[in-house]
């Protein structure tokens, strides 16, 4: 990579943020060069959310200066800060999935014609967006409209709105924790593009080793206050993790307390919706948690709902227990003792307007009436034993669900099928989105099932938790388990070669 | 009760406060009776509603149902000499028929619940219209049913009954005493029981209910047979009330009642919000109204304005009052300082906020 250089033409100096009682970011200074590519990294809560918000606009800093080319701003506006050449780009997108590509980089700024017609120029309209789309190395054409594109390619549409407007700074909020490892890599590849065109990028992640490959520097916020910068080739994980938490953490392998168990669930030649004509065959165990690798769109999500009865199959059986399992439903799989732990945690693993004492019952609200009627006060009972149990952090068991972090809500979803007798429970991508802390006790909360003789399977993308937790690993490839590894044998080349679906 | 039912409450307190000052007759035995007659009537149905309404569902052929089974009703009783019990269990059956249909059609084969009971109320409309060869269905001269008539049209008072004639209330109107029955019922059904927590989560989150193992197909099938059987039994006790049903006009627009009912009472058309209480009180309120044009002399023309009015003031202030004291609690969460979920709301392309966090 070209080392950046030239003058930094944004500087933060001494900037500091409280909100009442908490110091949100204490003496913050930074400056980005042209073509710098700056890594952030820190737990939840650790002050990036608030950097962000300075640097959009949103939010003024209580003390502090920011300066756009040498010159001093006392108030940094959201005008401000679109004026400087900062863009954003989200974890979340916010696409027209109804429109097309084009659409969607100029929405808003439309090319018009004819006049007081004001009719759009869609000529004008292609011609601008295509050159931005060739640059990017993007494989669809400005024409394609979005619901047809992946996620990685989603994000592409958003970085070239972000080229449209001529961005010096793009910042990259988590844009990784929702993609598979070969959209990464070409995520990775653009912001490599970015940078060789001078374009400066500030990437914050949780995916460490993503910052240790595309960042000239790395800042490191803990409790608001910079704790640490990297340079070249100081910045590798333990140095990071160890400054973000103060402490060495890492996903360090806990190996069952108890030999495995006999087969508890098994595929047998399962064909999905997405794959119809390849089956799947897996056998999974009490005791054990057998890791599910995988490129997105593997087949894992579907298969997954497959076994909890929300799909059905187009072929095969699923055995349980050695007898054939019919699941017309999730409530037949429920039913049975097959839990699952979705992906979608806000969409389909809780009811966010409901309570946490509410959403532990749902699964299983006969058991907590009384005379037919739910009796409220049962329910707050186990919730509360929950609560303990889980470690789940809130001020009460009748808060809203919403109201609590990813983290706390995720312990939520468990806590709603650990109240339940489990047999088998399936985490699919169970610790997207949720800080270090909270990870490592999920993970722990999962050995605690296998060790209960629960059968535990966790579909997951993220390469380290997949090696760091898993007694076995499947890996599967367009839509059939292309390999099965165990302990020994489990390295991220080995996954990443099944998952592509080369031989070992 | 909740606040807004509360609310609700002391707005129809003041409306009949302010009708009764105006004229008197507000309050007059026969009055309060004849009104109650009319919340009873309408609330049956309404409670119905309030149960497709929370599925996110919603229900517009109540009105044709009303007209096809008090025909139907009618017919077997007067013309064909079906006994009245008889009869009234099978006008039920055919209206639990239709809910099943209704739901099936919404939950099996996808189709929007606007779009299955428009179809129906086209339907029920002409098939109703049809039977009766657009003639008036009614009982011939003479031709008389003591039990029937007594149990949906007659009055009692009830304090007598109970005290033995000691102490003396109003007479209170069948159809009234029949709805709060029904109420009591569908209170605990929905605020108490497996299947009302069931409805309020279907309602919010289908896909959430679903990853939680609720077959969510019967209870939205549920909602649309507790709607329709609510119907036929109000269809029973308007056709005993009018006594003749012309089924090109009767029950017209009887849907919209029940909905703009519910929505008074603190319903949200997206499912997942409302209340037993509040489509009551919205039933009650609606009926005030109809009272207040009457007994202040303002044309009957204008009852639909007026009804349209005072729902979209009250929809208003209650959106309002929502936003107040959801800006109330943002500002408290602030006091209750997070750090890094502060600040204004920001615009797209801006860094967002994700929910407001307790500290992980």
């Amino acid at each position: 990579m070209p080392e950046p250089t030239g003058e930094p033409f944004l500087r933060l100096s001494g900037i500091r943020k409280s909100y009442p009682g908490v110091v949100a970011l204490a003496d913050f200074s930074m400056e980005v060069r042209p073509g710098e590519v700056i890594g952030i990294v820190g737990e939840n809560g650790a002050g990036k959310s608030t950097l962000m918000k300075i640097l959009g606009g949103v939010t003024e800093p209580d003390r502090g200066a920011i300066e756009v080319d040498g010159s001093v701003r006392d108030a940094f506006t959201v005008e401000d800060s679109m004026k400087a050449g900062i863009a954003f780009v989200h974890q979340e997108l916010n696409l027209f999935e109804n429109l097309d590509v084009a659409a969607n980089v100029y929405i808003g700024r439309e090319p018009r014609r004819y006049g007081f017609l004001r009719l759009i120029d869609t000529d004008r309209l292609h011609a601008a967006v295509q050159p931005l789309l060739d640059r990017l190395g993007a494989s669809f054409s400005s024409t394609t409209p979005v619901e047809r594109l992946s996620l990685a390619q989603r994000q592409m549409v958003e970085i070239a709105r972000v080229l449209s407007v001529d961005a010096r700074l793009v910042i990259f909020d988590e844009p990784t924790s929702a993609l598979p490892v070969a959209e990464t890599e070409k995520l990775l590849e653009v912001i490599a593009g970015l940078k060789a065109h001078g374009i400066s990028v500030i990437f914050i992640s949780h995916r460490l080793h993503e910052i240790v490959e595309s960042c000239d520097r790395v800042l490191v916020l803990r409790d608001g206050h910079l704790v640490g910068a990297l340079h070249d080739d100081g910045i590798h994980h333990d140095a990071m993790v160890k400054l973000m938490v103060g402490r060495d953490l890492k996903v360090a392998y806990a190996p069952p307390a108890v030999p495995r168990g006999e087969v508890a669930l098994s595929a047998r030649g399962i064909r999905t919706s997405t794959y119809p004509h390849r089956d799947i065959d897996l056998d999974l165990h009490r005791g054990e948690i057998l890791g599910l690798a995988g490129l997105v769109g593997a087949g894992r999500t579907e298969l997954a709902r497959v076994l909890f009865g929300i799909d059905r199959a187009l072929g095969g059986a699923i055995m349980l227990d050695g007898r054939e399992a019919r699941f017309a439903s999730s409530a037949d799989a429920v039913r049975a003792g097959v839990f699952l732990v979705p992906e979608d945690r806000k969409g389909a693993g809780l009811l966010l307007d409901l309570t946490i004492a509410e959403n532990v019952s749902l699964p299983n609200l006969a058991a907590y009436c009384r005379h037919m009627l739910v009796s409220g006060e049962r329910e707050r009972a186990r919730a509360e034993r929950s609560r303990v149990e889980l470690d789940i952090r809130t001020p009460g068991v009748t808060i809203r669900t919403g109201a609590l972090s990813g983290g706390n809500q995720q312990k939520v979803v468990l806590a709603k099928w650990l109240a339940m007798e489990p047999r088998v429970i399936i985490f699919d991508e169970p610790t997207r989105g949720i800080d270090i802390g909270a990870k490592s006790e999920i993970y722990r909360l999962m050995r605690g099932l296998a060790d209960n003789g629960v059968a535990v399977l966790m579909i997951s993308s993220d390469m380290e938790e997949v090696i760091g937790v898993s007694d076995r690993v499947a890996v599967m490839h367009e839509g059939h388990i292309s390999g099965i590894l165990d302990r020994a044998q489990c390295s991220e080349e080995n996954i990443l070669r099944l998952a592509v679906g080369k031989p070992l | 009760m909740l606040k807004k039912d509360l609310g609700l409450l002391v707005l129809i307190i003041v409306v009949g406060a302010v009708v009764a000052i105006i004229n008197p007759r507000f309050l007059s035995p026969i009055n309060i009776a004849n009104t109650a007659n009319l919340v009873g009537l309408f609330g049956i149905f309404a409670i119905g509603q309030g149960f497709v309404i929370i599925t996110g569902g919603i229900e517009l052929s109540v009105g044709s149902m009303i007209a096809i089974l008090g025909v139907i009703f009618i017919d077997l009783i007067a013309n064909q000499g079906v006994p009245w019990p008889l009869a009234a269990l099978l006008v039920i059956v055919i209206g639990l028929a239709m809910g099943l249909v209704h739901g099936l059609l919404v939950t099996r084969m996808n189709l929007q619940p606007f779009v299955v009971t428009l179809c129906g109320l086209l339907i029920y409309r002409g098939i109703a219209r049809f039977y009766t060869h657009d003639a008036t269905a009614g009982f011939p001269f003479g031709v008389n049913f003591p039990d029937l008539e007594w149990l949906t049209t007659g009055r009692t008072d009830i304090v007598a009954l109970i005290t033995g004639g000691n102490l003396h209330s109003l007479l209170i109107p069948h159809s009234f005493i029949f709805m709060i029955v029904v109420a009591v019922v569908m209170w605990f059904v929905l605020h108490r029981s497996v299947f009302g927590r069931y409805l309020f989560a279907v309602g919010k989150n289908e896909e959430a209910a679903r990853y939680s193992g609720i077959r969510t197909t019967r209870v939205i099938v549920a909602a649309y047979i507790i709607c329709a059987v609510l119907t036929a039994i109000a269809a029973i006790f308007f056709a005993m009330y009018t006594r003749s049903i012309l089924p090109s006009g009767h029950g017209n627009f009887y849907e919209l009642y029940a909905i703009a009912a519910a929505v008074l009472g603190g319903f949200s058309l997206r499912g997942g919000e409302g209340s037993i209480v509040g489509v009551v009180l919205g039933v009650i309120l609606l009926q005030v109204l109809q009272n207040l044009v009457n007994l202040l002399g303002i044309p009957s023309s204008l009852n639909f304005a007026v009804m349209g009015s005072v729902i979209l003031i009250g929809v208003l202030a209650d959106n309002q009052f929502a936003k107040f004291r959801e800006r109330r609690r943002q500002a408290q969460a602030l006091a209750a300082s997070q750090p890094g979920h502060g600040g204004p709301v920001p615009i797209a392309m801006r860094p967002r906020e994700s929910e407001a966090e307790t500290r992980a």
